[in-house]
């Protein structure tokens, strides 16, 4: 059974928001708890619509990365959205480093995040 | 001079040890005025070097460790990260940046490293991973 939930969940009409509530996604045990509930999150979905916001994150780690990505397959597996936002310049610069900035759609802020899902 | 001599940590291969390495070495580039940028490049180098070396040197067994030696100077930080795994061909890793490859999850530890660290390079048939991250030079006082 996992332990505390490390993420806050918001669900509006069609959108779900998800927050991480640590500023490190870096340990692996952890990134893979929050990999699960996000999974959790998209099977529960119809046409899953996810909306991202990194606000809190200080810094992440390419397995933090790696499972962003496996996400995102599994978003567009069912025809699914999924928008990143509130990307701070720093960790912004690790998704350009690695080209992921053309994988993700990635908005500034949350709400125009929110307004970009068809 | 604080913080310029070599120290070794000896790390259990598990990821909890990270962050006690990690800290270690920031605590002494926080003393010699190391900026937040170099701090953050500090910090994601080590746990992608570290991580790799539980991971995928020692495959997380238990009887094995991973030893992490650094020093930081005014200037410069130096951190070497051995593994007691049987060694890998960096060169071998795939471009995760390619379009093919973009879609994959994993592969980008190695790529993350050299672009934030000044220098890095493998020794000991990949199970030693040294890397330097020299400080921005600074404009001399003036007299």
């Amino acid at each position: 059974m996992a332990g505390e939930s490390r993420l806050l969940i918001q669900k509006d009409i069609d959108v779900t928001v998800v927050e991480f509530l640590d500023k490190n996604i870096l340990d692996e045990a952890n990134i893979q708890q929050i990999g699960e509930e996000i999974n959790h999150l998209i099977e529960d979905a119809g046409v899953p619509k996810l909306l991202i916001s990194f606000e809190n994150v200080d810094h992440l780690s390419s397995a933090a990365l790696g499972t962003l990505i496996t996400i995102n397959n599994k978003v567009r597996q069912k025809d699914g959205q999924l928008r990143l936002a509130n990307i701070s310049p720093q960790i912004y610069e690790v998704f350009a480093i690695t080209k992921l900035n053309k994988l993700f759609q990635i908005h500034n802020t949350t709400d125009e995040a929110r307004k970009n899902f068809k | 001079m604080p913080g310029s001599a070599e120290h070794r940590l000896v790390l259990q291969s598990r990821f909890d040890e990270v962050a006690r390495a990690e800290a270690a070495v920031l605590e002494l580039a926080e003393q010699h005025g190391y900026d937040a940028t170099a701090q953050f490049a500090i910090k994601l180098s080590m746990e992608e070097a570290i991580t790799n070396a539980i991971k995928h040197g020692n495959q997380m067994d238990p009887a094995k460790s991973v030893t992490v030696t650094y020093s930081v100077t005014e200037n410069l930080a130096r951190i070497t990260v051995c593994d007691q795994g049987g060694g890998f061909t960096p060169n071998g890793v795939p471009d995760p940046t390619l379009d093919e490859n973009l879609e994959k999850p994993h592969g980008r530890g190695i790529m993350l490293i050299k672009a934030y660290m000044t220098e890095a390079s493998y020794s000991d048939c990949g199970r030693c991973l040294t890397m330097i991250k020299q400080r921005d030079c600074r404009l001399p006082e003036q007299a």
